[in-house]
C-alpha cells in the first residue's frame, strides 16, 4: 500500500443555477490571455446537448481517455506510445478552433468614433486570431444556453446512448440541468500518458494534475488523450495548458476560484486519501460498468488506525490526515454514496464528483397519481432520466444514480416531516439505509453549506520546501517561466512574444 | 585555392555550427518557454496531415541520408556498396524523399499564406524557415540532374571529403576538396549551413527534442514536493 493524498472536488448538481460565476471568475483570473481566449478550464454546458468543445464525450470520435486492451492491459485510446508518436506531425484525434469556437472580440471602439448617421452605429464581430471581420458568429462557448439551438443537434449527446432519444425532443417530455466541467484531476490521467516530452505530472501530496510549461513542446497529444478536452492548445505560445486547481490557493488552504465564488454553494473541497499501488488494477476493470464501484475501492477509510499509520510511513502530513478526517468529499462520495464520478468509463478515475440532479415530477398530472415507492416518489417518475444521469455518472449503471436520488428525497422528506409536521420520521430514511446521524449530516452539508464544512483544506506548507527562505526574498510568484520574466524581455533573439498583453485589433476607424 | 571559398567553404561552417551549438544552449538554458514545435494544426486541418507528413517523412530521410552518406568513411561503406553504386543509391532515394520534402513544404507555404488564421499568427521566422527550406530542398533536387552528368561518384567522394575535414576540424583541407566541384553544390552547401545557423532562432529547435524518452518512461509521473 503507497498512501497519497489529493483535493478532490464534489459539485451538487442539484443546486447548480447556470450563472456561470465559476467560469467567469476562473476566466478572469487565469485564461484572459492572449492564445488562451477560447479556453475555459471551467465552464458550463446546459445538458442535453453536444457540449464544448463539440461532442466532447464521443470518444468513437476523439478517441480520449484510456482503452482497455484484450490482454486486460490499459493503454490510452489514441494508441499505444509507436503510434501516438508516429502521429506527432499532425495530430489525427485533435479538435480544430472552431470545434471549440473562434474567439472574437467586437469593434466597440467604432461606437465612439463613428461619424454622425442616421442610424446608431454598432459594434460588429472581428475575430481575435486574424483579426478578421467575422459576419456571423456561429458557435460560442456557450451555445446550447438554456437548450439553445435544435433538439436534433443537441440529440447528438452521447448520455442519450441505449435511450429512446425522440422522446426528450418533445416539448412536454423535454428536461434540462447544467454541468459545471473542469479537469478532473484524474487518479490515472490519460493527458499525462499521452505526453510525449513528459512535462504534465500529477503532484504527490494534493493530486493537482499540471503541465510544466518550459518542458512542454507542444505535440499537442495531451488535448486528445483528455477525453474531458479540459487541456488547451495557447495558440499564442505554442504549449498546451489546463486548469491548474488554483494550486496557489490550495497551498495557502483556501478553496479554488471557481469554488470561492459560486453563489449556489454547490461546490465542495477536501481530502481524500487513497491507495497508489491499487490505481492500474482499477483502471483495468474489465466492466466499465463496475468502474464506478472499483475506483471506491482506491480510497482509504481517514480514521482506520491501520491507514493513518501507513499514511505518515508515506510522508502524508498529519495537517491532511485530519483535514481527510472532516472532508465533505469522502462524506459525500463514501459515506452518503450520492457523489459520483464523471465518465468512470474513460478509465481516468477522475475526482472531480457529482451529485446528480433532482427535477420535477413529470407524469403527476398526466396520471392523476405520483409513482410511489414508499413515501417517497419513484426516482424513474423525475423529468430528468435515470438512464441520462447514468450514462453521464456510472457508465450506464441506474443504481448507485437511483441510491443517490432517493436518499437526496428521503433526506427532504425526513426534514420536512420534523419541520413542518414535528414528527421524527425514521421509516424514510430507513428505507434508503440512511441513519438520522447521516441525514442531518446530509442536511446541514446539502441545505445549509456553510463555508467551513465545504472547503477542508489543509494547508501545503510550502515555506517547509524552501531550504533557506531568505534567498527567495523579494523572489518571483507566478511566473510563464524562464525565471522570473513573464515570457518576454524586449529584445528576444528567439522570437519570445509577450503572453500577458493583448495587442489584437486595432478597433479605431474600421473600414470593411 | 581562393580566399572567398575558403571564407566560405573553410570557415563559415565553424561559424555556423558555433552559432547552432551555443545558441541552443543559451535557449535551450534561459529560455525554455520558447522551446517548442509551434503547431498550427488548430486553426485548419485541411489538407494540413497530407502536407506535413509529406514534409517531415521528406526531411527526416534526407537528413539521414546525409549524415550516414557524406559522414561514412570510404573504407567502411566500401565492404557494403561501391562508389558509384552508392551514388546512384543516393540520387535514387535522395530524389524520391526529395520530391516528398518539395511537395509538402510547397503546401505548407501555400497553407501559410491563403489561411487568414496561419497567416496571421505567422512570424517572420516561420517564413524565412520555410522558404530556405524549399530554396534547399530545390537546390538539392537540382544537384541530382548535375550528378547525372558523372555517374563515377567522383563528386560525391569529395563532397564527402570535405563533410568529413569539417567534422574534423580541417577547414583548409575542406576547401581544397569542395573548390572544383559544380556551383549547384556549393549554393547547396550554403544555404545548408544558413539554416544550421539560424537553427537556434526559430521553431527548428524542436528538431532536437524528440520525444525519445517516452518509449522507455512509464505512464503516469508523480512529482514530489
Amino acid at each position: 500500500m503507497k498512501i497519497r493524498s489529493q483535493i478532490g472536488m464534489v459539485l451538487n448538481l442539484d443546486k447548480c443555477i447556470g450563472c456561470h460565476t465559476c467560469s467567469i471568475t476562473c476566466k478572469n483570473v487565469w485564461t484572459s490571455r492572449e492564445g488562451v481566449e477560447y479556453a475555459w478550464f471551467n465552464n458550463v454546458e446546459t445538458k442535453p446537448g453536444i457540449g464544448y468543445p463539440k461532442e466532447w464525450e464521443n470518444q468513437d470520435k476523439w478517441n480520449g481517455g484510456w482503452e482497455r486492451k484484450s490482454n486486460g492491459d490499459i493503454q490510452p485510446r489514441i494508441g499505444g506510445k509507436y503510434r501516438v508518436l508516429a502521429n506527432i506531425f499532425a495530430n489525427p484525434d485533435m479538435p480544430e478552433i472552431d470545434d471549440y469556437y473562434e474567439p472574437f472580440d467586437y469593434d466597440y471602439q467604432h461606437l465612439h468614433t463613428a461619424p454622425i448617421v442616421e442610424h446608431q452605429p454598432t459594434a460588429r464581430p472581428r475575430s481575435v486570431i486574424s483579426g478578421k471581420r467575422m459576419e456571423k458568429i456561429e458557435w460560442g462557448p456557450n451555445w446550447e444556453e438554456i437548450l439553445g439551438t435544435e433538439f436534433e443537434k443537441r440529440s447528438k449527446d452521447k448520455n442519450f446512448d441505449n435511450m429512446q432519444k425522440d422522446v426528450y425532443g418533445e416539448f412536454e417530455n423535454t428536461f434540462m440541468m447544467y454541468l459545471p466541467r473542469l479537469c478532473e484531476h484524474c487518479l490515472n490521467p490519460a493527458c499525462v500518458a499521452s505526453c510525449p516530452s513528459g512535462a504534465i505530472y500529477k503532484r504527490e501530496e494534493d493530486g493537482i494534475v499540471l503541465i510544466d510549461q518550459e518542458k512542454c513542446r507542444g505535440w499537442r497529444m495531451c488535448i486528445s488523450g483528455c477525453p474531458y478536452k479540459k487541456i488547451y492548445y495557447n495558440w499564442k505560445s505554442g504549449k498546451s495548458e489546463k486548469c491548474i486547481f488554483c494550486y496557489p490557493r490550495i497551498e495557502a488552504g483556501m478553496p479554488t476560484v471557481c469554488s470561492e465564488t459560486c453563489v449556489g454553494r454547490i461546490r465542495y473541497l477536501g481530502v481524500l486519501l487513497y491507495d497508489a499501488d491499487k490505481i492500474k488494477e482499477v483502471a483495468s476493470t474489465a466492466s466499465e460498468q463496475d468502474l464506478y464501484e472499483k475506483q471506491l475501492e482506491v480510497f482509504l477509510d481517514p480514521f482506520d488506525p491501520a491507514v493513518i499509520e501507513q499514511a505518515r510511513k508515506d510522508g502524508v502530513a498529519d495537517s491532511v490526515i485530519q483535514a481527510a478526517q472532516k472532508s465533505p468529499v469522502y462524506k459525500m462520495a463514501m459515506d452518503w454514496k450520492l457523489a459520483l464520478p464523471l465518465h468512470p468509463e474513460y478509465r481516468t478515475l477522475p475526482m472531480v464528483w457529482y451529485i446528480p440532479s433532482l427535477s420535477p415530477i413529470q407524469n403527476a398530472a398526466e396520471s392523476g397519481t405520483l409513482g410511489k415507492a414508499g413515501v417517497i416518489p419513484d426516482v424513474r417518475s423525475l423529468r430528468i432520466p435515470v438512464k441520462y444521469l447514468a450514462n453521464l455518472l456510472t457508465a450506464g449503471d441506474e443504481a448507485p444514480v437511483i441510491t443517490a436520488l432517493e436518499r437526496m428525497l428521503a433526506m427532504r422528506a425526513y426534514k420536512r416531516a420534523e419541520n413542518v409536521e414535528g414528527v421524527e420520521d425514521l421509516e424514510v430514511l430507513q428505507q434508503v439505509g440512511l441513519t438520522k446521524k447521516q441525514a442531518d449530516e446530509m442536511y446541514r452539508y446539502l441545505a445549509i453549506a456553510n463555508y467551513e464544512d465545504r472547503y477542508v483544506i489543509p494547508s501545503g506548507h510550502r515555506e517547509m520546501n524552501v531550504p533557506e527562505a531568505y534567498g527567495e526574498k523579494s523572489g518571483c510568484g507566478f511566473t510563464f517561466g524562464n525565471g522570473c520574466s513573464d515570457g518576454h524581455n524586449g529584445v528576444n533573439m528567439f522570437g519570445g512574444k509577450k503572453v500577458t498583453r493583448r495587442n489584437i485589433i486595432k478597433t479605431v476607424s474600421v473600414e470593411d | 585555392m581562393s580566399n572567398l571559398n575558403f571564407l566560405l567553404f573553410g570557415i563559415y561552417p565553424f561559424v555556423a555550427i558555433a552559432v547552432f551549438f551555443i545558441g541552443c544552449w543559451i535557449r535551450y538554458d534561459r529560455e525554455p518557454y520558447s522551446w517548442k514545435a509551434d503547431s498550427s494544426q488548430i486553426f485548419d486541418q485541411k489538407g494540413f496531415r497530407l502536407a506535413s507528413y509529406l514534409f517531415h517523412i521528406g526531411v527526416i530521410f534526407i537528413l539521414g541520408g546525409h549524415f550516414v552518406g557524406l559522414l561514412t568513411p570510404e573504407s567502411i561503406y566500401h565492404h557494403f556498396i561501391s562508389t558509384p553504386d552508392k551514388q546512384l543509391l543516393a540520387m535514387v532515394s535522395g530524389g524520391f524523399f526529395g520530391i516528398l520534402c518539395f511537395i509538402g513544404t510547397v503546401m505548407l507555404i501555400r497553407r501559410r499564406l491563403n489561411n487568414d488564421r496561419v497567416k496571421a499568427n505567422t512570424k517572420r521566422s516561420d517564413l524565412v524557415v520555410l522558404f530556405l527550406l524549399l530554396l534547399q530542398v530545390t537546390l538539392g533536387l537540382l544537384t541530382i540532374v548535375a550528378s547525372a552528368q558523372h555517374l563515377d561518384g567522383s563528386v560525391m567522394v569529395l563532397l564527402a571529403d570535405w563533410a568529413q575535414s569539417i567534422v574534423t576540424l580541417q577547414g583548409v583541407q575542406a576547401t581544397e576538396s569542395i573548390e572544383s566541384v559544380n556551383i549547384i553544390y556549393k549554393l547547396h552547401i550554403l544555404v545548408g549551413l544558413t539554416l544550421i545557423m539560424i537553427f537556434p532562432f526559430t521553431r527548428l529547435v524542436h528538431v532536437i527534442s524528440v520525444p525519445v524518452k517516452y518509449f522507455t518512461r512509464g505512464y503516469q509521473i508523480v512529482r514530489q514536493r
